[in-house]
Order: C-alpha cells, then sequence, then structure tokens
C-alpha cells in the first residue's frame, strides 16, 4: 500500500475538515498509582486526525498514559484538556461522544451476543429522553460492518476466536462514535495476520472517517509502518516524537529499549524497519 | 459514523439477533411468573384447613365465609405476600452486589452483611431486651454498619470485587464469632428465641409490617432501575465502563448502599434467610443466557425459592413441628455454594 498520508498537515486524505477536530493535550501531566510515580511530567499535543503510536519498552508508562489521557486515571499534577478545556471538568457522558477508549482486557458478561455488546457502545448517546432508535441500529450495523462482524451478529463471544473477538470489542468502540479513539495494544493476543487486519481497519478508519486514532503497540515495525506520529516513551517521560521516519533511529532505539538495532527501509513501504542484532548475530 | 462516507448497511441481522434474545428473555419470565402463580395459589388452599380453587377464587373476590376470610386474609396471605417481598429483595440485592463487584461469591449472605443484621438484632434481643420492632431497626442498622466496614475497608482509591469479597468473608467470620459469644452467654429460653430469629421465617407476618417493607422497595427497586443501564456498562469492567461516560467508582457506590438497603430491609423482617441472595441471579441469568442483568428473572427466582422452601417447611416435612424456612434455603444453597467452588476455580474465574 502506498503511503498517503501528507505529514505536513495532519489531513488525513478524503474528507478534508469533514467535521470539527477535536484537541486533546496532555501538559506537565504525572500520573501513578498509591503514590508511585509512572508518568512523569509529560506533555503531549495529539494531532487531530492522525494516528499516533505510542512505544516504549515494558512499564515505560504507555498504558497509563492512555488511562490519564481518556480520564480514567486523575492526574497526580498537570492536565488533560479537551479542546481547551479541563477533561475532569467536563460531563463524563459527554467526554465519551468525543473520546473512546478501547482497554487491553475488555470484559464480556457470560453468554452476551455480539449485537447486544456492540450496541452498549451507543450508551453515551442516550439518555432521560433518548432512547435506542433505528439511527443507533444504523450505526451499529456500519460498525459491525466496517469491522466484518455484522454475519456474527447473533453468535455469542465465547464462541468467538481471538481476532473474532476483537474485532467485535472495536466495532463496539467505533459505535460509541468518538472522534479521538485510544486503543491499549490492540494487537496483542492475535497472531500476525490479525493482527495486520485490525491494523489495516484502524488505518482505513481513520482515512474514510477522519477519526484520530491513538494506540499503544508493541512492534516496532508495525508501529512504524501504520503511524503518522510515533511518539517514544522511557521512564515515563517522551524522548523522541515525529515522524516514524525522523524519529526511530538506531541512537532512539537503544535509548528507549537497551536494544542494539540496525534500521533499514522497509521494503513494503519505506518505513523504519528495526533489525535488532542480539548477542550472537551480526558481529561486525 | 457518517452515512456518505459509506453505501448504507443493512441493520436486519441486528434487529434479528435482539428479537431472540428478548423473546428468550421473556418466555424466561413468562414460565417463571407462571410457576409463582402456580406457588402462591397452592400455598394459600393447602393448610389444616383446605380449600379448593372456587373456593379460593369466591374468598378473594370477598365472598367468602368468616373462617375462609380469617384463613386467607389473617393467615396465609400475609405470610405469602411477605415471602414474596423478601424474596425479590434478597435476590435483587445478591444481583446487585454480584454485578458491581463482578463476583458470583460477592452476596449479604456470604459477606457478612446479613451476618452483621443478625449479630445487631441478637444483641439487642438479649442484651438490650429489646421488642420485635426495636430489634428490626437494630437489624437494619448492623447490616449497614457491617457494610459501611467492608467497604472502607477494602477501598484503596477504588473498590476491586474480589478484595471486598475476601475482606466480607473475614468480617463473616467475625460477626459470627460475636453470635456465638452473645449466645452462649444468654439464658436458655432467651437463646432459644434468637435462634428462632437467626434460622429466619415469614411466620408471624402481619399486614402493617407487611406495608412498610412494601413502601421501602417501592422506593428502592425504581430507583434500582434508574440506575440499571449505569450496572450494564459496569459488567463490562471499569475502564470500558468509564470510557462509555459512566463514572464507575460512584455509580458502584450508590448501587452497593441500593443493595445493602434491600438485604438490611429484608433481614430485619424476616432474619436472614439464608443463601437466597447468594443463588437467585445466577440460576436466572443461566436459564436467561444473554449476559442481560436479568433482574426481573432473578427476582422470580428468589420469591420461588422463597415461597417454595415457605411451603416445604410448613407442610412437607414429616413431624409435626413447623420449621423456619430458612432451613430450607440453606439447604438449597450450600450445596450450589459447594459446586460454584469447585466449578469456577477450574475456568479460572475464583478471583
Amino acid at each position: 500500500m502506498p503511503q498517503t498520508t501528507d505529514q505536513t498537515a495532519g489531513q488525513p486524505v478524503g474528507q478534508p475538515g469533514a467535521f470539527a477536530r477535536h484537541a486533546l493535550t496532555a501538559t506537565g501531566l504525572s500520573l501513578g498509582y498509591d503514590g508511585t510515580r509512572i508518568v512523569d511530567k509529560l506533555d503531549l499535543a495529539i494531532e487531530p486526525g492522525a494516528i499516533t503510536v505510542i512505544v516504549g519498552a515494558n512499564a515505560s508508562g504507555k498504558s497509563t498514559l492512555l488511562r490519564g489521557l481518556a480520564r480514567l486515571l486523575p492526574p497526580q499534577a498537570g492536565t488533560v484538556t479537551l479542546d481547551g478545556r479541563d477533561i475532569a471538568s467536563l460531563p463524563s457522558r459527554k467526554v465519551a461522544t468525543i473520546v473512546g477508549l478501547l482497554p487491553q482486557q475488555p470484559i464480556a458478561p457470560e453468554g452476551i451476543g455480539v449485537a447486544d455488546l456492540v450496541g452498549r457502545g451507543r450508551y453515551p448517546h442516550q439518555g432521560w429522553f433518548r432512547h435506542w432508535s433505528s439511527t443507533d441500529d444504523t450505526i451499529v450495523a456500519e460498525a459491525m460492518a466496517a469491522t466484518q462482524t455484522l454475519e456474527l451478529a447473533s453468535r455469542r463471544m465465547e464462541e468467538l476466536s481471538g481476532g473474532q473477538r476483537q474485532r467485535v470489542w472495536i466495532a463496539m468502540a467505533l459505535a460509541q462514535n468518538p472522534d479521538i479513539l485510544l486503543l491499549d495494544e490492540p494487537t496483542t493476543f492475535l497472531d500476525v495476520t490479525h493482527q495486520v487486519e485490525v491494523l489495516d481497519l484502524l488505518h482505513e478508519l481513520n482515512h474514510e472517517q477522519g477519526t484520530t486514532v491513538v494506540m499503544v503497540l508493541h512492534d516496532l515495525n508495525l508501529a512504524a509502518r501504520y503511524a503518522d506520529r510515533l511518539v517514544v516513551m522511557r521512564q515515563g517521560t517522551i524522548i523522541a516524537e515525529g515522524a516514524p521516519a525522523q524519529v526511530l533511529t538506531e541512537a532512539v532505539v537503544l535509548d528507549a529499549f537497551g536494544l542494539t538495532a540496525r534500521i533499514i527501509a522497509d521494503p513494503v513501504c519505506g518505513s523504519p524497519l528495526v533489525v535488532p542484532i542480539g548477542r550472537f548475530h551480526g558481529a561486525a | 459514523m457518517t452515512t456518505s462516507a459509506r453505501a448504507a448497511v443493512d441493520a436486519a441481522p441486528l434487529v434479528r439477533a435482539r428479537t431472540l434474545r428478548h423473546r428468550r428473555e421473556r418466555r424466561i419470565v413468562l414460565v417463571l411468573a407462571a410457576l409463582v402463580l402456580v406457588v402462591a395459589a397452592t400455598s394459600l388452599m393447602v393448610g389444616a384447613y383446605n380449600l379448593s380453587v372456587p373456593d379460593l377464587l369466591r374468598t378473594l373476590v370477598g365472598q367468602g365465609s368468616s373462617s375462609e376470610n380469617f384463613i386467607v386474609f389473617k393467615l396465609r396471605l400475609p405470610r405469602l405476600t411477605l415471602a414474596i417481598l423478601v424474596g425479590v429483595a434478597f435476590a435483587v440485592s445478591g444481583a446487585l452486589f454480584q454485578t458491581v463487584l463482578r463476583n458470583p461469591l460477592a452476596s449479604p449472605d456470604i459477606i457478612g452483611v446479613t451476618g452483621g443484621a443478625s449479630a445487631a438484632a441478637v444483641f439487642g434481643m438479649l442484651v438490650l431486651g429489646l421488642g420485635s420492632v426495636a430489634t428490626s431497626f437494630m437489624a437494619f442498622a448492623g447490616a449497614m454498619v457491617v457494610a459501611a466496614a467492608i467497604y472502607l475497608l477494602a477501598w484503596r482509591g477504588g473498590v476491586v470485587g474480589y478484595r471486598f469479597v475476601l475482606i466480607g468473608v473475614g468480617v463473616a467470620f467475625m460477626v459470627q464469632g460475636l453470635l456465638g459469644y452473645l449466645l452462649s452467654r444468654a439464658d436458655l429460653r432467651n437463646a432459644e428465641d434468637a435462634l428462632t430469629w437467626l434460622v429466619g421465617s415469614v411466620s408471624g407476618a402481619r399486614w402493617p409490617e407487611i406495608a412498610v417493607l412494601a413502601a421501602f422497595l417501592a422506593v428502592l427497586l425504581p430507583a434500582i432501575g434508574v440506575l440499571a443501564g449505569r450496572m450494564r456498562m459496569l459488567q463490562l469492567g471499569d475502564d470500558t465502563a468509564s470510557s462509555l461516560g459512566v463514572r464507575a467508582e460512584r455509580s458502584r457506590l450508590a448501587l452497593l448502599v441500593a443493595a445493602v438497603a434491600l438485604a438490611a430491609l429484608a433481614t430485619a423482617f424476616v432474619g436472614p434467610l439464608a443463601f437466597i441472595a447468594f443463588v437467585s441471579a445466577p440460576i436466572a441469568r443461566r436459564l436467561v443466557g444473554t449476559g442481560s442483568l436479568a433482574l426481573f428473572p432473578a427476582a422470580l427466582i428468589g420469591v420461588l425459592i422463597t415461597t417454595v422452601a415457605d411451603f416445604t417447611a410448613q407442610h412437607l416435612l414429616p413431624g409435626a413441628l413447623e420449621l423456619p424456612a430458612g432451613i430450607i434455603t440453606g439447604a438449597i444453597g450450600a450445596p450450589y455454594l459447594l459446586w460454584l467452588l469447585a466449578t469456577q476455580n477450574r475456568i479460572g474465574k475464583g478471583a
């Protein structure tokens, strides 16, 4: 697939300015649990309309940062703002119509059907006077069609494979219809085919709907290929940020992961490809 | 998602899935309601003086003889009504606990909430020498205090289900110890009264008490209905619920308060009828099998267990002595607990 994204403007191809872009920004953000500090005085502006991928070694604070951005974790210091307003001061349902998060291990109630689960993504759009309507049905059906889960509508979650289940969860996040979608390692537990499938789906979502995507990924090469912007974390701070080709250097990989590696161009699309060296190979 | 970006998608599979699900839930509710009706009619007809179906119908519409009126309206109907109300209260309470703490062991009778009510009630009876109304107040307060204590002890910037349950089980042992102490130092006749109360029974129901209980339920149940949407989101885990716009901790607290109030109320009126809260919702959810909250089916199961247990204790067990219903519910609940512990650990959901 040719790289079609224009790095300068962050405007996805196809829908320039189709709807209001929302700005999610962390300023001096410190996060942690029970007195320990995991994310330390971090500044990050999520680029609207782009795919941002957060990478870093285990325990570098990636998931914690994502939870902080989704206001699942109150800041110990600093703020997260949505369109310039403190996210903690906004009504939580209102935020949920703009920012959605797919956790790493969401829980499906025993016996729940696929259609029922995806439909629960509509919760923030409903209220005292607005109940389930045919519009909700249409949006849910679209979300399921986009993730190829519509034919699973009558099945139960426990009957599905890992890849199918992950697509159902993404369908639920799409049904929520957020402008900014945060995903915590959406490809864990999936084999490589399904990983690529899920990432292609998110790419499509970003390019066709203009959804801002922020996700944590483990695989550096897939991260480099799918990201418009790469954020590299180490010990709760950002050590590099920007377009993958600029950010992913041998020095940064060594710094963030303690890994000596070669960086070559991905033969498929030219994005940086990290080739680890290790102790026994390529001693030259 | 805008429709312009994609050709319109047919929502028919969705509607079909929903229709099937609703149909299944409705069928279960109808069957359970029919069973409740049969048990209710039977317990109104059968007794030392048997009534036929026409007798019962005649009496219910106000055409009965004075002895029939006495039997139905003074003896059997109050008892049945009380059994139904506490069945609903215990079952819904258990369903709330198990859902918001996401643990099948989280039930007011396992984690010491009803135990707290018992200890307080027995303290009131044996040490303070209180009458039945004051004892009920003591029971209610005891359940509230114990639940608040468990919540505070389990609090670590939020409440996690398994920690709540473990602390609750510990607290249950403590109140059990306290009960043992109170009973052992009491004089024999008083201790016997206390013991009867501790098993739980719906005998001795009177209309004024029933009206008070019904009034409380009329407030609590609609409030729970309002919170049901939030509860459905909490089923998906705190993170998903929060990202869908539910304030998880606050909603959980509100639902727990309602659940504790239900269990405390029911215990105050009939004593700690064992295991109804614990078994009703899991049975209902297994029957329905759609991942729904199944609050209504759970309430019906609670009613069925309570009424059948009371009927069995009154009429079906050998011996002249009339047993309290709590003995029967305990006999149903204990094997279920064993089965749950055996199977849940195997599939790794014990915590």
